[in-house]
């Protein structure tokens, strides 16, 4: 059948799976907004506040499931919006279709009205990019976005589509979903290398990432350590890999600048470290001069870009992460550490007796560790945890606990403050799973127009606002390496009061200065399935600990400060 | 350091150049000389890079290519590869001179392809080497303009990028 350009892309993006599309309409996409309408009964668009939330929204939805998420702005300011968020999607390798319109090709390159260069904007942010210069090309085109975006490291992929191309009207045939391209099969000689080094090591660590973590190997991963009797540690990104309670004791979280103090510890002493889809991000390895000298490692990776990138490595596995894992797996012999075991235990003391001198140093009433203690014993199953970025993430990332993979949304590579109000929304629409928001002042005052799509969409998502009237990161490092100038980091003087600003917008607002007064907050909250903002009062000189000094080392862990 | 020959097969579409160059921009990696051209594929033109590093930043610089969607394929070639380079150099042309770079135009097989009462243009082709000799040789006659292609090579032997091992 003959469709217009526009009809291509959205029938394309049906016929791909696509039941949900993040975007803002504009005089350049106003032709593919036609076709929305035309087709919503089998495509459904979330109208956003701004194209930065459809961004963070699609990144979420992505992040939730594993699906491709996809979203649409109009030309110039509408695609340099999309910028942040195509930029955190592939920052943290997420699988993403952006969709751009533009001024006719025949006023492309004349400066002409919304007119911008965004395939040249996007080129270093884009796994890949197209500007689609004829109606011929447009379903294909799509086809092709949509297999590199969620092929080998799945990453962002912007399609720019000239409004005269939308215009045009061309053959249009339905065909399947594209598959992923495969990944060449590892040589057995790399998996027997790998199962070699494992059986001389006598301090295994193995080492979760984001490229592991949405494969819901959980329970293989603990029975490798349980087999090998190793102790299991994750990225940042590869947090909610583990789920809760089935690591009989082995998994020590997140490692890293502001990772457990056993698990980085443990980390730093193993002699082998098994990594799986990590690229040793400087957040994760500090210094890499001085990076788990003492150990071995092996990567396992889809990208052969990150072996010896950031650190040396001693086998570089590429190909299929999960088939590499079963297949070392499936060949290791089981064998007995006990003098490993016994350290590990002894620094995971040393990390509780740590945890509780800092927590007993604060001033709170409702310290960040009491905030997470009640998150966790109220939050409803298969929650997904979101969040912006800064001190409430990282304690996000310490103590939240996850019942299944996929249930941590967080902008890891880039650190993309006002990420999670948008990203929280995408992943509620791609699950309906109950969805929170864990954010900041500052985060959330970035990107807070989104309540406005929260109400409109009915998108129940409890927000948690650590409220400290500080930008608290920043002003962590200030007070730790700056002597206390606290420059630009003091938010105090600002008037916002976020229970009316939430009822303004049409959203529930509570407020809570102690732990009695947040427990009810949020059980209320997650009662009444609706978008809720819970102002939750913190002080402003929480820390978060431990911490690796920027360009520090293990050595220079700090673990509590003295005021 | 060493210095190091890389041969890029791209798709002939526009805008590859900027993603093979930008690539090497965004990962701090400084190029020496860079050529494209059409190949014995019309579908694909050849890029040929010059720079330096050591192994892992050549490790590196392969492996960022291959990702790029445009790149079909990539290599690091031979050191005894065939490297080749052209340079036109207008030279001043005084009386009192002209015998000596007469002289070293025919030593070096090179050829002077414009000339005037005071100034000759000179085309001289071959190893970015002997190229480097040439333009010192000519500094003291004094160098009015120069310009030089960057280097291309192609490995020894039958093969091709395609078929070697």
């Amino acid at each position: 059948m003959k469709l217009t350009g526009a009809e291509i892309i959205v029938k394309t993006l049906i016929e791909q799976g696509v039941t949900d599309v993040f975007g803002y309409p504009g005089g350049q996409v106003i032709n593919i907004y036609d076709a929305l309408y035309k087709y919503q009964d089998e495509i459904n668009h979330i109208l956003t506040a701004h194209e930065q939330g459809a961004s963070h929204a699609a990144d979420g939805y992505s992040r939730a499931t594993g699906k491709v998420g996809v979203c649409i702005a109009t030309s110039g300011p509408g695609a340099t919006n999309l910028v942040t968020g195509i930029a955190t999607a592939m920052l943290d390798s997420i699988p993403m279709v952006a969709i751009t319109g533009n001024v006719p090709c025949s006023l492309i390159g004349k400066d002409s009205f919304q007119e911008i260069d965004i395939t040249g904007v996007t080129l270093p942010i884009t796994k890949h990019n197209y500007f689609v210069n004829s109606v011929a090309d447009l379903a294909d085109t799509i086809r092709e976005a949509f297999s590199i975006a969620k092929s080998g490291r799945p990453g962002p992929v912007l399609i720019d589509v000239p409004k005269d191309v939308q215009v045009a009207t061309y053959e249009y045939e339905p065909q399947p979903i594209v598959e992923k391209i495969p990944l060449p099969k590892v040589k057995e000689t790399l998996i027997d290398q790998a199962v070699e080094l494992i059986k001389a090591s006598k301090k295994p660590y193995i080492y979760i990432g984001g490229g592991a973590a949405g494969l819901g190997m959980g329970k293989e991963i603990v029975a490798l350590a349980e087999k090998i009797d190793a102790c299991i540690g994750c990225s940042f990104m590869g947090l909610s890999a583990i789920p809760d309670g089935i690591d009989g004791g082995r998994f020590l979280g997140m490692q890293g600048m502001h990772g457990h103090y056993a698990s980085s510890m443990a980390q730093n002493e193993a002699d082998l470290i098994l990594a799986v889809g990590v690229r040793f991000s400087d957040r994760a390895t500090g210094n890499v001069q001085k990076f788990a000298k003492k150990s071995k490692i092996i990567q396992l990776d889809p990208d052969s870009a990150e072996v010896n990138k950031n650190v040396r490595v001693e086998l570089g596995i590429v190909g299929d992460v999960e088939d590499s894992f079963r297949r070392i797996a499936k060949k290791c012999e089981g064998s007995e550490k006990p003098d490993w075991r016994n350290r590990v235990e002894e620094l995971k003391a040393d990390e509780v007796r740590f945890a509780k001198e800092a927590e007993s140093a604060s001033k709170s009433a409702l310290t960040p560790q009491k905030v997470f203690a009640v998150i966790n014993r109220n939050k409803p199953e298969a929650t997904i945890t979101t969040t912006d970025v800064g001190q409430h993430q990282m304690w996000a990332a310490q103590y939240s606990t996850f019942d299944r993979p996929r249930r941590f949304v967080s902008s890891g590579g880039l650190g993309t403050m006002g990420f999670g109000l948008g990203a929280a929304m995408g992943a509620w629409v791609a699950t309906k799973d109950p969805t929170i928001l864990i954010t900041g002042d500052g985060s959330f005052g970035m990107n807070l127009n989104e309540l406005a799509t929260a109400v409109t969409y009915n998108i129940p998502v409890v927000i948690v606002l650590m409220n400290n009237k500080v930008l608290g990161m920043v002003r962590q490092w200030q007070t730790l390496f700056f002597g206390k100038r606290y420059s630009n980091t003091v938010l105090e003087t600002r008037q916002t009061d976020f229970v009316k600003l939430a009822e303004a917008f049409g959203a529930v607002g509570y407020r809570a200065k102690t732990e009695q007064e947040f427990e009810d907050a949020l059980k209320k909250a997650f009662a009444l399935n609706r978008p809720v903002v819970i102002d939750t009062w913190i002080d402003k000189d929480e820390f978060v600990l431990p911490m690796l000094p920027p360009g520090g080392a293990i050595d220079d862990i700090i673990v509590k400060v003295d005021e | 350091m060493n210095r190091f020959i890389i041969a890029v097969y791209v798709e002939n579409k526009t805008g590859v150049l900027t993603r093979v160059t930008g690539m090497f921009t965004r990962r701090g990696f400084n190029i020496d000389t860079l050529t494209v051209g059409e190949t014995e594929r019309k579908e694909y033109s050849r890029i040929t890079i010059s720079m330096q590093g050591d192994e892992r930043v050549r490790e590196q610089i392969v492996n960022q290519l291959k990702k790029l969607y445009v790149v079909k394929r990539v290599e690091v070639l031979e050191e005894d590869s065939i490297k080749r380079e052209l340079m036109l150099i207008k030279i001043q042309n005084q009386a009192s001179q002209r015998s000596d770079i007469m002289t070293a135009v025919d030593v070096f097989r090179a050829s002077v392809i414009d000339y005037s009462n005071d100034g000759m243009c000179i085309e001289v082709t071959g190893n970015p080497s002997k190229i480097d000799a040439f333009v010192k040789l000519m500094e003291p006659f004094g160098i009015i303009e120069m310009c030089r292609t960057g280097v291309v090579a192609l490995e020894r032997g039958s093969a091709n990028l395609f078929n070697k091992e």
